[in-house]
């Protein structure tokens, strides 16, 4: 018997020694974890060793480059930066007050809590739609929408540069209408989770001075839960320029720049879609190029909703 | 001085009477703003839903599920093999993502719940939520398709194990912390080892929620065309290995959706309808079936 070994009852039939051995399944469980940090590595460090050479090659022209152009070996990418920001901030514009809304509705109690359960699945169910039938579901409707009403505001607006004709229904409005709804239900799920979080007390206190329940929303709940509500912003546009599908599907895919809302744009992820299968040689190169920018673009709006959201949480708790 | 401003509003005045008129009508203004934005919502939803029935539902019989996809202008055929590469790459995906995030959520919440490593890791899956799904298209082109030479359902597989990986570890995780403590130390009381409880103690009762976890997974990774658009590809035909291009019902909508020809388009409905039913149905399963215990 080894020096190790340690039985702690002299040795029967029903006591086994004590043993200590390497504990393998906390090695496999560490293993599991380190992989999943090296995961987030070795995806950064796989797409900028592909883009490596489109880097050496055009550098920061890249971003400034308003030429997309595979057949002359030309790639920049600054119309469709333009169309990412364009686009995401166009569904913020809308989604915001419509997910606000939809927040406060779920939060207060204006309506029975079963008609509120339903409004909340409904919202689930818009999250859980996949992309392409969103954009299937564009194709048919919102283009020829934006088609038609897109004519009338370019007759009537049309000195306005973001309203300039030619009238295209495959645009950017019609791409950002399309995303203004998919990310209505992450900006709403979060900002319900800050308006909830305001301690009752604070409501109390604002009806007690005499305040009316929207005097108490606007003055009381909407300022406490303010932070939730921007991380919530932040986390939604992180969604926004990540999406690809249903924009791939309708904003029209093209690399010019106009000022219209109405002509075609591009932004990173529907230009990946669009173009991977085919890409050969440098441009392969120059869309992991692309992929590195979109990559490195949401993950910094995570973490800086991320961070503001934590800071929410933290000020909701001081509160209590 | 304005006598009027430093008398301070009474709503026993008249001037108090009319203010406060003013503000419960502001107040009912904006309930009913607020219930009428909340509404405009529904419309799109409602359209989505009543479309994908109206032009899905039609096409919808056997040999839908049977057949291959026609050549264009033939009106007959159906998608049997765009159902079977979907079931099979999810199924690549999750026999990658379960065993790596359920085994990554026992150790930050099981063996090292407050070390500097776990909070990273949560930090890294929080992070990988985000990334957006045709990163992890690239990436599965980047590190399989340029590898193999290939398109094939292994890495439309990998690209979707990257997007389920960091649901699963963090719900795996919340179910595991739905696990009362008294539990864990009845177990270490009657001296079972750390793997022994984790095994027959914890696992068991927390299989519920890390289910409800893996649903959610399934139901994102069915409906995602991003990563499997170019890294499986297409096909027209059944699947014969791994290693070839693969069809998937995400992709068949993209492709069939602009095509002028009338029938594929009813196809690409009909595939809609097909995934929205299984992403929903997947969803409350999910959220019914393995509600967690302990709340």
């Amino acid at each position: 018997m080894d020096g190790k070994s340690i039985t702690a009852v002299p040795s029967s039939g029903l006591v086994r020694e004590y043993r200590p051995r390497p504990d393998l399944f906390r090695a496999g469980c560490w293993i599991a974890s380190g992989a999943t940090v090296a995961l987030l590595g070795f995806i950064l460090g796989e797409i900028l060793f592909k883009a490596w050479p489109a880097i050496c090659k055009y550098g920061f022209g890249f971003l400034t480059g308003i030429q997309w152009a595979p057949n002359r070996d030309s790639f920049g990418v600054l119309p469709v930066l333009i169309g990412t920001a364009a686009s995401s901030f166009i569904a913020l514009l809308f989604a915001l007050p419509l997910g606000l809304a939809i927040a406060i509705f779920l939060s207060e109690n204006f309506l029975p809590p079963t008609i509120r359960q339903t409004i909340r699945f409904v919202v689930e169910l818009l999250a859980s739609i996949p992309s392409v039938v969103y954009g299937l579901w564009g194709i048919f409707i919102v283009v020829p929408l934006v088609q038609q009403y897109g004519s009338i505001l370019a007759n009537k607006f049309g000195f306005l540069p973001i309203f300039s004709g030619p009238v295209y229904g495959n645009s950017l409005l019609t791409a950002s209408l399309v995303l203004a709804l998919m990310v209505l239900p992450t900006i709403t799920a979060i900002s319900r989770n800050a308006l909830i979080a305001v301690p009752p007390t604070l409501r109390e206190a604002s009806y007690a001075l005499g305040a009316t329940r929207w005097e108490t929303i606007l003055g009381v709940i909407l300022p406490t839960a303010a932070p939730g509500i921007v991380a919530s912003t932040i986390l939604g546009l992180g969604r926004a320029m990540g999406e690809t599908m249903a924009i791939a599907m309708l904003i029209g895919n093209s690399q010019r720049l106009t000022w219209s809302l109405l002509s075609p744009s591009n932004t990173l992820s529907a230009l990946l879609a669009n173009q991977f299968a085919e890409a050969e040689g440098i441009q392969v190169s120059a869309l992991m190029y692309a992929a590195l920018l979109l990559v490195i673009m949401t993950l910094l709006v995570n973490i800086a909703g991320e961070a503001v959201l934590r800071r929410a949480q933290r000020t909701v708790v001081g509160l209590k | 001085m304005n006598l009027h401003a430093e008398t301070p509003k009474n709503f026993f005045t008249q001037e108090g009477t009319k203010t406060s008129v003013l503000r419960l009508f502001r107040n009912k203004f904006l309930t009913g703003l607020c219930i009428v934005l909340s509404l405009l919502t529904l419309i799109p939803l409602f359209s989505i839903i009543m479309l994908v029935l109206k032009n899905g539902l039609p096409l919808v019989s056997i040999s839908l599920f049977t057949q291959l996809p026609p050549p264009p202008g033939l009106e007959e055929g159906g998608f049997g093999n765009a159902i079977v590469g979907t079931v099979l790459m999810v199924a690549i995906a999750l026999t990658l993502s379960i065993p790596l995030g359920v085994l990554a959520a026992i150790f930050i919440t099981e063996y090292a719940p407050a070390a500097r490593f776990s909070a990273a890791v949560r930090f890294v899956a929080k992070l990988l939520t985000g990334i957006p799904s045709i990163i992890c298209g690239v990436f599965a082109f980047a590190a399989v398709v340029m590898t193999t030479h290939h398109f094939s359902a292994l890495a439309g597989g990998v690209a979707l194990a990257i997007l389920t990986l960091p649901t699963i570890l963090l719900t795996a995780e919340q179910a595991l912390l739905g696990v009362p403590n008294a539990y864990r130390e009845a177990s270490f009381g009657l001296g079972a080892t750390p793997f022994q409880t984790i095994f027959r103690i914890v696992l068991p009762d927390a299989l519920p929620a890390i289910m409800t976890g893996v649903m959610l997974a399934v139901a994102r990774a069915a409906g995602e065309t991003a990563p499997v658009l170019f890294t499986a590809l297409f096909s027209q035909n059944w699947i014969h290995s791994l290693m070839e291009p693969t069809a998937s019902l995400s992709a068949l909508i993209y492709n069939f959706a602009s095509l002028p020809y009338d029938y594929q388009v009813k196809m690409a409905w009909s595939a809609s309808l097909i995934l929205v039913t299984l992403v929903t149905i997947t969803n409350i399963a999910g959220q019914l079936f393995f509600a967690p215990k302990h709340r």
